[in-house]
């Protein structure tokens, strides 16, 4: 059950994924993202960190989406016609990267490792604050510290001269 | 685990390699480009979740969260810094800001 559910999330996220990065409307664009966004989140939820899960969609589809949303309609971007898409000469080196990487990608998959599946269990909230706040109390900091120079940096970026 | 470690790399392969196409085709827009490392760091956490439900460890589901602050802080910078360059210029395109160039 939880296997059909994966590939299901799987798919959701490979087609909003590919629809957002040849959408020519910069909305359009964001609104994949956030499907893509809560089809990453019910992965997590399958792979037993529900608590990830949790703050992928506050975050990521709540927060960061949002403040995309903000600056595209502030700026104008909205419309379409202003916009200029890349043209095939432009998507011919990603390709290219594309499908060598995938090459790589591909090889890896044919020497197949067999592994043993188990039962689905999950991290709860306990283990993963303890965890969290012992062993690695010092990038906890480290991060809030960055937290704390991007909301001055943007402060100052922002400001009305 | 409820599926084999492969598939989950291979979907945030995928993810990636995504990601880092539409960073190469969409030098002309900002905007798009931001978009493209969101996807790319999106894959990245996948595989460090992944990761850690095969061997059975928070460690990995810790430094997804810690990437997911570092993700905040880097676009709250990014966006700043995109309306001011379209303040000055008023344009997104990443080819007008060449003025470095010798």
């Amino acid at each position: 059950m939880e296997q059909i559910f994966f590939y299901i999330f799987a798919a959701v996220v490979l087609i909003a994924t590919l629809l957002a990065i040849t959408e020519r409307h910069a909305v359009h664009a964001i609104i994949f993202l956030a499907t893509s966004f809560f089809g990453l989140a019910g992965i997590f939820y399958l792979l037993g960190a529900p608590l990830v899960a949790v703050f992928e969609v506050i975050i990521y589809a709540g927060a960061i989406m949002v403040l995309f949303l903000f600056v595209i309609m502030m700026l104008d971007m909205g419309d379409p016609d202003k916009v200029r898409a890349p043209s095939l000469c432009e998507w011919l080196p990603a390709l290219i990267i594309g499908i060598v990487l995938l090459g790589a990608v591909a090889a890896l998959v044919v020497t197949h490792i067999p592994e043993t599946l188990s039962q689905w269990s999950y991290t709860d909230a306990r283990h993963f604050s303890r965890v969290m706040f012992q062993r690695y109390g010092i990038a906890v900091e480290v991060v809030s510290m960055q937290l704390l120079f991007a909301l001055v940096g943007a402060l100052y970026l922002g400001r009305r001269k | 685990m409820i599926v084999p470690l492969t598939h989950v790399l291979l979907l945030a392969g995928i993810i990636f390699i995504m990601g880092l196409a539409c960073v190469v085709a969409w030098r002309s827009n900002l905007i798009m480009m931001l978009i493209g490392i969101e996807i790319m760091l999106n894959a990245a956490m996948l595989a460090f979740v992944g990761g850690g439900a095969h061997w059975g460890l928070v460690d990995g589901q810790i430094f997804s969260l810690i990437i997911m602050a570092l993700t905040s802080a880097e676009v709250s910078l990014a966006l700043s810094m995109v309306v001011y360059l379209h303040r000055r210029r008023k344009t997104v395109n990443a080819n007008d800001f060449s003025e470095l160039k010798g």
